[in-house]
């Protein structure tokens, strides 16, 4: 039991500079809270965006980050680590705007309550020398005070200012939506965030090439590529169904863009859910179709050779347009063809599309000259043996597992190429029956997306501009107007103060005190009419 | 008139205009240079000047007032005449626009490449100098804004220049009017306001150094809380403007075009970055501490990073979907 008297408070035994948790607590939320670790979080949020327009990011162009993942296998370690190829969804870039956020909303909190009690609060008083802020006039006038008062009041109401009179002084203020176009603002930021995040965790992204006379249905296995938000559910996908009727674009043949395709459009005839009526839609570029929350946009196009391979027993076992992927602006394009039940043994197409070909003599191979069909040929070179396709591994369509292939070649050595035009056909050597092409058929990139939220996000961002241009350009002021009985007449000194740090307030002063005298002036020219 | 001579006109004006804005650029010189050794009444000093020169009245122990008067209506002569060149600049400028869009057929906007943003951008930086000339009293302003433009000019000239093309698919939208007219203004206005903060960042340095000078271009400039408070109007009415073509009609045609409205395109990672820098120097300016000297930094900064993505990106960063460029159209029927 203590009983030694003490006028120390038990919290002494500290040492200095110990704090308790609850202040330690205060001093942080103060700190975080505080307009320089708000500009600290800001410009450090700036940052940490640069290395993500830099190094590729999975989740914008996955191809070109596996690319250059493969060219650096040394610092590819290292970058994935440290989450350098996905930058925005990073800890430490999550970090520093949820501790952005935080800060704002520390922040926005008690400004709220403050405007809140301040909206109804009368203008302060005057200050007892107005002389010394910085804008200020003074004039004498023969009015007496109560006279300069009313006028002065008049005049500031007429400015719409907030009024109120403490002795022979009349303080007004005015702009007081300013802050409240502040506090929209950062609380938009966070209704925008909160769209965003819907969308990201919600949403969900897809691609699909879908070849024209063919259908696509919108499910998870349809899709060529898939990209869900953490926390998408499958059910809630939109079940329409669309097909692809036909597909169209104009090629330019003169001026600087020649070989440029524009006016894309793919005919698609679609229906909103299993009964619901058809309907058609001409989809082009910058004009996607929405069908319920999901919309569908064209986003790329190409060709798919109609290649056909009849195995050794004259069976077809392989038919149909295959797509085949574009590699430049001529379209030239790459692609497989892969006949799994071919008998006697498995045979694999690989090799380019020309939809205008062209031979260079210069490297000896064959190039195209345009994107436009023109004169399509496709140049393949054959394989047999196992392709691996029943090993239970899925395999991209566009390329071959060429492991336990052999190359077919003629008997010099020179690999066995295939050269078609549509309509041809060529029997291959050793009866192992025979490829022909049959025609070519455009397919178009379709992109699909579903991004709940967007409207939130889109709402939030319209109220931060309304918001912000209150917060500046509405400027807030306070205006005196004091009037004094002198011994030759009335001193009436004016004096503004700028509230905002933008505006300047002698044009206000010297408008005020000018309306005043003018006001004064008619005023007593009025009382001379009716005398 | 045929789609040739429109860009023929349009080639010609963009390089007349370039000779107007030399010329106005050399008026410039030849004023400030004659004030160099003028010393700048206190009356001068403390108000910003209109005209430089044309308030100064030079009565210096060397001369009679006669010859100082001389002097003072010929500095004054040259600044109005370099004004007013830039403003035949402008105009001609104006018209190599015009002609730029009226040669493509169909007729389009003018900005369908970086040749045509460039021209566009510098076109705005001109205008608003020479439309807020008056209002801000920007006359300190002249030199350095007319070689800015000049200078970017020249490299879009040389470096960017493309012949006139139709616009690839994913541009022709309406949206390319009003997303490229509003990052375009906010561009301009931002620039002027970066040059302001910039010269803010020279005086505030010359008064640490040397205290206020008697004569010369850095004590011909307003005070320091003017120069401050310029800087700030061209920022406030650039920030929205930004607001505008960066978070609202971007994610809008963007969503239109390539099916999501955020894409995390180094052009837009790089405007984000803009606005972001612009919105701490709002915060900065009303912080203690980071108050003038550190604000006007930032403004520098804020305007690095909008002509760094402006152009710079384009060329550092190849999976940008704004690249405007004509090669390397993978499987996409969208500007990649």
């Amino acid at each position: 039991v203590n009983t030694a008297l003490s006028t120390r408070p038990p919290e002494d035994d500290r040492r200095p500079g110990e704090l308790t948790l609850r202040e330690l607590l205060r001093w942080g939320w103060r700190q975080l809270t505080s307009m320089r670790t708000a500009l600290v979080l800001l410009l450090l949020l700036a940052l940490a965006a640069v290395p993500g327009s830099v190094i590729p990011q999975e989740g914008v162009d996955s191809l070109k980050t596996s690319t250059w993942q493969s060219d650096h296998p040394k610092l590819t370690p290292i970058y994935e680590k440290i989450g350098l190829f996905s930058v925005y969804d990073s800890v430490w870039f999550s970090a520093i705007y949820l501790l952005l956020m935080i800060s704002l909303v520390g922040c926005i909190l008690p400004r709220t309550l403050v405007y809140w009690r301040g909206l109804r609060a009368k203008p302060p008083a005057a200050p007892r020398n107005l002389g010394r802020l910085p804008e200020h006039a003074s004039y004498s006038t023969s009015d007496d005070v109560d006279a300069v008062l009313d006028r002065a009041r008049q005049l500031l109401r007429r400015r719409r200012y907030r009024i109120s009179t403490t002795g022979e002084a009349v303080s007004a203020e005015r702009g007081y939506l300013r802050e409240a176009g502040n506090l929209l603002f950062h609380f938009s930021v966070l209704v925008v965030l909160v769209g965003f995040g819907l969308g990201s965790l919600f949403g969900y992204k897809g691609g699909v090439i879908v070849v024209q006379g063919s259908g696509f249905s919108n499910t998870v296995s349809q899709y060529d590529d898939f990209d869900p938000g953490r926390l998408f559910r499958a059910d809630d996908m939109d079940p329409f169904y669309f097909k692809v009727d036909d597909f169209a674009a104009d090629w330019l043949t003169s001026g600087p863009r020649a070989g440029m395709a524009r006016g894309f459009t793919a005919g698609l005839s679609y229906q909103e859910d299993l009964d619901a009526p058809e309907k058609t839609y001409d989809l082009k570029v910058n004009h996607p179709l929405t069908i319920g929350d999901t919309d569908v946009f064209l986003i790329g196009h190409g060709y798919a050779p109609v290649i056909t391979i009849r195995d050794g027993k004259g069976n077809e076992v392989t038919g149909g347009p295959t797509p085949f992927l574009p590699i430049d602006q001529t379209f030239q394009s790459i692609g497989v063809v892969k006949a799994q039940n071919a008998e006697p043994t498995q045979i694999g197409l690989e090799g380019e599309f020309y939809p205008t070909v062209a031979f260079s003599k210069q490297t000896g191979s064959y190039y195209s000259l345009f994107g436009k069909p023109v004169d399509p040929m496709v140049s393949l070179l054959v394989y047999t043996g196992d392709l691996h396709m029943s090993d239970g591994t899925s395999q991209s369509v566009y390329s071959l597992d060429k492991s336990d292939t052999t190359m077919l070649t003629k008997k010099n050595g020179a690999p066995y190429r295939l050269d078609l035009r549509p309509g041809q056909s060529v029997k291959l050597p050793h009866g192992l029956g025979t490829v022909s092409f049959d025609g070519l058929r455009p397919w178009v990139k379709i992109q699909i997306s579903q991004t709940p939220g967007k409207w939130i996000a889109l709402t939030g961002v319209v109220l931060a501009l309304i918001g912000l241009l209150g917060s500046l350009f509405i400027r807030p002021r306070r205006v005196w107007v004091r009037a004094r009985r002198e011994r030759d007449g009335t001193l009436v000194e004016v004096a503004a103060l700028d509230r905002s740090g933008g505006g300047d307030m002698a044009g206000v002063v010297d408008e005020l005190v000018g309306a005043l005298q003018g006001a004064a002036r008619s005023a007593s020219t009025d009382r001379k009419d009716e005398s | 008139v045929t789609d040739v001579q429109w860009e023929s006109l349009s080639n010609w004006a963009v390089a007349a205009c370039g000779m107007v804005y030399f010329l106005a650029l050399l008026a410039h010189l030849v004023e400030w240079a004659s004030l160099r050794k003028v010393p700048v009444t206190a009356g001068a000093a403390r108000e910003s000047v209109d005209v430089p020169g044309g308030v100064v009245v030079a009565t210096g122990p060397d001369g009679p007032a006669d010859d100082a008067d001389d002097s003072a209506r010929r500095t004054a002569f040259f600044g109005r005449l370099g004004y007013l060149l830039t403003c035949l600049a402008v105009a001609v400028h104006l018209l190599g626009l015009a002609a730029r869009g009226m040669a493509a057929d169909p007729n389009r906007v003018p900005w369908g490449n970086m040749y045509e943003f460039t021209l566009t951008g510098t076109f705005v930086v001109a205008f608003l100098y020479v439309a807020l000339y008056r209002k801000f009293r920007l006359a300190w302003m002249a030199p350095i804004v007319v070689a800015f433009v000049l200078t970017v000019l020249m490299v879009a000239v040389i470096w960017l220049y493309s012949p006139v093309a139709p616009l690839t698919e994913a541009l022709s939208s309406y949206w390319l009017v009003i997303h490229v007219v509003s990052a375009i203004i906010a561009t301009g206005a931002f620039t002027l306001g970066g040059i302001t903060s910039a010269l803010y960042l020279v005086k505030a340095r010359s008064l640490a150094k040397n205290g206020p000078r008697e004569s010369g271009y850095v004590a011909r400039l307003p005070r320091l809380e003017v120069l401050d408070r310029v800087a700030y109007r061209m920022h406030a009415f650039g920030f929205p403007v930004w607001t505008f073509a960066v978070l609202i009609t971007g994610p809008i045609w963007a969503h239109q075009a390539w099916s999501s409205y955020w894409n995390w395109d180094p052009k837009e990672v790089w405007a984000f970055i803009t606005w972001v820098v612009y919105a701490a120097y709002l915060h900065a300016r009303t912080t203690a501490g980071w108050k003038g000297r550190n604000a006007a930094i930032l403004a520098l900064v804020g305007m690095f990073t909008l002509w760094f993505n402006f152009i710079g990106i384009n060329y550092f960063s190849t999976t940008s979907q704004h690249s405007y460029a004509e090669g390397a159209a993978v499987i996409s029927t969208a500007d990649r």
